[in-house]
């Protein structure tokens, strides 16, 4: 890609970087810049989810032995409950978007900032809003209702929190819709001259596709909260049989989102594991018009699949049947996807930085994650492990294996880019070898205690199900070191890291050729487009014939 | 099967078996492309590593043959998965018209079982080999599963709606029972047993109602019948106040005041839970109005008042009828009446 | 570009058409996911009617065709208003564009006051949902169901319109400092489509709710 003729009005000189255009707190939290607006999402939902592992650890470490001695049932329905609703609502769905995303979408499509700046501020306000009244309605009292509410429990016969985190979650679905609408325009609409919707990366393909879910699908759930917060303080009685209600109503509004929400968390994922293929194999992602149409089909059919999830709880078995063959099919352009990324690598020139250890990691728990999928939406295989600890193997290999891996293997690509700085490969390397191993070691066996039998959300259990337990739980522990370490060389590194320059890993992009850390107005010119992205050959070819030829080389 | 293979639950029922062979072609299917994923991606890796500071890959980079080819034999892959998946679940979910009905209340958190012929259990059921046997089933509260890993069996059982679940035993044990769609508290002690017998012992076990060990006699067997050692233990630290020791006392109630615990107390606390709950505790206890007769309710009440006259060994088990140590005046402790 | 216009134009954007594009489309995408939102609220109605249409009917026929009606039309009207508005500020008539806007925002108080009084004559009857609720006819009980949705329903409804009330005042507020004209309108246009909306959703719980029951007496 060329840059050339500007087509507005070039900056004016300005501070080196958007990181030190202003060192006041005010600076940051009135910021319009969407690289600040992403580093504060960065922050917050690091955050949320270190709050979300510290209730992990305390769950696996009460699930070390079968008697429930450690707490009382009632604390550990909380602590489960607030794992999984910090996870979910404040980690896994606004992680890559809310970072990664507002980062790096303006920059991928050569544009100054997202379409509406401050709607994108008031996003993250929302989300954090959301996430403390959320916090504090799982630390104060806390909610034991799963992250799931279903009534009639949470509606009336719980006496814990789940107004208050119910109205927290609502808030920061507001973030959601706003982030997607705001990513939906400015990929619509603010792409840099040249830039045609197949000339974008596949990174920005999976964010749009993303932005589609967010737009539909949370505002599903948002009214599913209103009925239940209604119910649960006027007694509507929507969902309660005494008046004529079905509680089985709420699974379905639940779900109609919460199934198209898990797509959310993994669209940016594999937005990302493209990415760092083509960079790290220096070659076009194979098919990639494919892949760009399987992220939107994947957006799609997700929405049409939410009954699996209630294929045992009084759904009829004709709709089941329909549910499990739309299923079986939104697995095929996810297939589509990770042999696209197998093919990529062929032919190409590899270097196994820590990125790609991540992506690679990615494709393989990814497969176990989306196989163990394929199996759920099996009807005679599901009615066996439904609401066991299959189902909760299932779900993090495609959660942890599959968007932490990508989440994790984003920041270690573009750091040096968002900070200018490197940080130290040795302990990155120990860092990923520990998350993959502890990953492992913690969600293998729980495969294993589902199909044995073992339920959810159970606090004690029978003895035979200790050993796999035990082995969870160390797995739990290494896991949580390799997530932590993380944390600490990239801290490091802001201090002590070489800097990076513009393109350390030699990758092709519009993000790579501004400065590291970009300029507040990203680009001094607007770029323009003459190219399909990731033109390493063409590129390389170019580099070539000038080369040769030093009267046109300048 | 003969052998059993690990982190596979007994085959106990007729269709168990099917779900197991589904399952092997599942985790096969899993295993082979898992499997094929990770040695292509290792392969290509070392293959193709980078030789040089500026080499870049080639430009192969699409091929209609190779994007049909993992369209079309993935698809027919899942196909055929959802066909072998919905003969199972055909099976599973379409009793045959010999199934005896047997029916299921769960409540929080017991599961009560009341056989055609009229015998009632609480968290146990006994059910004879061989015989399909259909389970029709309602919540008095919130929604509760129940499931058998040994039968591969389970369904929701939802407050407002009938759901039911069928199964032929095929082979007898004892298994575990789980409710398996989380409930409040004391969800993971929502649990029990599903006892497979032959035939004629199960006659013989429909016929005789169990034998009282003690002499803590019928209200003995009604306290464990009903599960009241699921909140009232004999150790403190339970959901209910601990019982033994308790009667005659004076009690701190929640919300102010206090209350000698009497027959009137103990009768009203077993009626209406709610109206006078000890301090420290929650609402929780659910009523039983309706569910003893005069007769049930007063032999429950003897039985309480003698465990302020013995001690009781721990009785959170629920099967057998627990068998404390018998009463003997001459070492009596705790509070006489 | 004359001083308002070049100060209207947002530092990111390359022009004001691409920003004016921008924030049409951002707006069409904000209804559609407004679409979903009621769209759950329509499912539940769909899915409760269709199980006991005797006593949807019944609690319909406790509503007041008359007041229902007449919010109809003041809404209709008020739709009016706004396209009048939208049509001043494009042709750059300050002064109706003011007029329009105000005419729209009463309009939509009327609408509200309505619906106050008819809240009012619910709860007087004993058909808020809840415990108190008590529905004197032979569907009894059953009449709950309806009388939670047209609640929630019409509830969420007029918070639409009190939200857009407000929104109504602050447009007012720039309309009076002279932003707009026919170089740019777009905040009107805009707010334009959020109004229409909103009544579009009235024109489908307007029959919905009150009309079903048109023809229901009760033992029949």
């Amino acid at each position: 890609m060329s840059s050339s003729h500007a087509t507005t009005a070039p900056v004016p000189s300005t501070p080196s970087s958007f990181l030190s255009d202003g060192h006041s707190l005010k600076s940051w939290l009135l910021t319009l810049d969407h690289k600040r607006i992403g580093i504060l999402y960065l922050l917050g939902v690091s955050f949320f989810f270190l709050l979300g592992g510290l209730f992990a650890m305390l769950v696996r470490l009460e699930l070390l032995t079968p008697a429930g001695d450690l707490m009382l049932p009632d604390t550990y329905n909380r602590v489960f409950t607030g794992h999984g609703v910090m996870m979910v609502f404040f980690f896994l769905i606004p992680a890559i978007p809310g970072s990664l995303g507002n980062f790096l979408i303006p920059l991928m499509i050569g544009t100054r900032d997202v379409a509406f700046p401050r709607l994108n501020l008031l996003s993250w306000y929302l989300f954090m809003a959301g996430g403390i009244l959320t916090l504090f309605g799982v630390i104060n009292g806390g909610v034991d209702t799963g992250w799931t509410f279903y009534p009639p429990y949470s509606s009336t016969y719980t006496t814990t929190n789940v107004m208050i985190v119910g109205i927290g979650v609502f808030i920061n679905g507001f973030s959601s819709i706003l982030t997607g609408v705001n990513f939906m325009v400015t990929i619509h609409r603010m792409r840099c001259p040249g830039m045609t919707w197949f000339r974008l990366p596949l990174f920005v393909w999976g964010h749009y596709a993303t932005a589609l879910i967010m737009v539909l699908g949370t505002p599903v759930v948002a009214i599913t909260l209103v009925l239940l917060i209604l119910e649960r303080a006027f007694h509507f009685g929507i969902f309660d049989p005494a008046r004529g209600g079905d509680p089985v109503l709420f699974q379905h509004l639940f779900w109609f989102y919460s199934h198209p929400a898990v797509y959310i968390m993994i669209l940016p994922s594999m937005a990302v594991i493209s990415e760092i293929i083509a960079a790290f194999a220096r070659k076009r992602i194979f098919g990639y018009h494919f892949v760009a149409f399987a992220s939107i089909a994947i957006a799609v059919l997700g929405f049409f699949v939410w009954g699996h999830h209630l294929y045992v709880s009084g759904q009829s078995v004709y709709a089941g049947t329909i549910f499990s063959l739309l299923t079986m099919l939104v697995a095929i352009p996810s297939a589509i996807k990770v042999f696209n990324w197998a093919f990529t690598l062929y032919q190409g020139s590899i270097a196994l930085e820590m990125p790609l250890f991540y992506a690679l990691g990615f494709i393989g728990l990814f497969a176990i994650g989306g196989l163990t999928g394929v199996a759920l939406a099996t009807l005679g295989f599901d009615v066996h492990v439904h609401d066991t600890y299959f189902v909760v193997g299932h779900f993090h290999y495609v959660m942890v294996g599959g968007t932490i891996m990508g989440y994790l293997g984003g920041l270690h690509f573009w750091w040096p880019k968002i900070t200018g700085r490197l940080y130290n490969q040795f302990w990155s390397y120990v860092s990923a070898l520990l998350v993959f191993v502890g990953f492992n070691l913690t969600f293998f066996p729980q495969l294993l205690l589902g199909y044995m039998g073992m339920p959810r959300r159970y606090h004690s259990y029978p003895e035979e199900f200790q050993v796999l337990n035990v082995l969870s739980t160390a797995g739990a522990s290494v896991l949580a070191v390799g997530f932590i370490l993380p944390l600490c060389y990239f801290l490091l590194s802001l201090r002590r890291g070489a800097p990076a320059g513009d393109n350390p890993w030699g990758a092709r992009g519009l993000e790579w050729e501004t400065a590291s850390p970009p300029p507040t107005a990203n680009f001094a010119e607007i770029p323009s487009v003459t190219r399909e992205p990731y033109d390493y050959y063409e590129h390389a070819q170019e580099q070539a014939a000038a080369a040769v030829r030093p009267s046109s080389a300048h | 099967m003969n052998f059993q293979i690990p982190f596979v639950p007994v085959q106990a029922s007729e269709f168990a078996g099917d779900v197991d062979r589904l399952t092997f072609f599942l985790v096969g299917m899993t295993t082979v492309f898992t499997v094929l994923i990770c040695v292509m991606i290792v392969v290509f890796t070392v293959k193709y590593r980078r030789r040089s500071a500026d080499e870049v890959g080639s430009s192969f980079e699409n091929s209609a043959l190779l994007e049909i080819t993992w369209t079309v034999i993935p698809l027919l892959i899942v196909l055929f998965t959802f066909g072998w998946g919905l003969k199972v679940f055909f099976r599973l979910s379409r009793p045959p018209a010999s199934a005896v009905n047997y029916y299921v209340s769960g409540k929080q958190w017991m599961w009560k079982i009341q056989h055609p012929t009229g015998q009632r259990e609480i968290n146990e059921l006994h059910v004879p080999l061989g015989q399909p046997t259909r389970l029709v089933m309602n919540s008095e509260d919130v929604i509760h599963s129940f499931f058998v890993p040994a039968f591969r069996v389970k369904a929701d059982v939802v407050p407002g709606r009938t759901t039911s679940l069928w199964f032929t035993p095929s082979k007898t044990g004892r298994y575990h029972l789980f409710c398996t769609e989380y409930c409040g508290t004391e969800h993971s002690k929502m649990i029990g047993t599903v006892v497979v017998q032959e035939p004629d012992d199960y006659q013989a076990w429909l016929a005789g109602a169990p034998a009282p060990k003690s002499p803590g006699g019928a209200g003995e067997l009604l306290f464990a019948q009903y599960a009241c050692d699921t909140c009232h233990r004999a150790e403190p630290g339970g959901r209910g106040p601990a019982l033994s020791g308790i009667f005659g006392t004076e009690v701190a109630l929640a919300g102010g005041g206090t209350v000698i615990v009497d027959d009137a107390y103990l009768r009203e606390s077993i009626l209406t839970p709610t109206a006078k709950i000890v301090q420290g505790y929650e609402p929780l206890m659910p009523t039983f109005q309706g569910q003893l007769s005069d007769e049930a309710l007063a032999q429950l009440l003897t039985y309480i008042k003698s465990l302020s006259s013995m001690r009781v060994a721990a009785a959170t088990a629920r099967l057998p009828a627990p068998s404390p140590v018998p009463p003997n005046p001459a070492t009596s402790q705790g509070i006489a009446r | 570009m004359s001083h308002s216009q070049s100060s209207a134009l947002a530092h990111h954007f390359d022009s004001l058409e691409q920003q004016k594009e921008a924030a049409t489309l951002g707006m069409w995408l904000f209804l559609v996911q407004e679409i979903m939102f009621f769209g759950g609220l329509f499912m539940c109605y769909l899915l409760y009617r269709w199980k006991d249409a005797e006593a949807f009917a019944a609690g319909s026929h406790e509503l007041s065709i008359r007041l229902g009606g007449f919010n109809t039309i003041v809404l209709i009207a008020s739709s009016l208003t706004m396209a009048l508005g939208v049509r001043a500020a494009q042709t750059g008539r300050q002064k109706a564009l003011v007029r329009w806007l105000l005419g729209t925002g009463f309009l939509g108080l009327v609408f509200l006051v309505v619906k106050y009084f008819e809240y009012r004559e619910k709860w007087e009857h004993h058909l808020i949902p809840g415990d108190q609720f008590h529905f004197a006819g032979p569907v009894g009980d059953r009449a709950h169901m309806f009388f939670s949705l047209y609640f929630a329903m019409t509830g969420m409804h007029a918070l639409h319109m009190i939200v857009g009330i407000g929104v109504l005042v602050w447009l007012l507020r720039k309309c009076l400092k002279g932003q707009f004209g026919a170089h740019y309108y777009n905040p009107v246009e805009n707010f334009g489509l959020y109004w229409h909306f909103v009544d579009i959703v009235w024109i489908f719980l307007f029959p919905l709710l009150y009309l079903i029951g048109r023809h229901y007496h009760a033992g029949g």
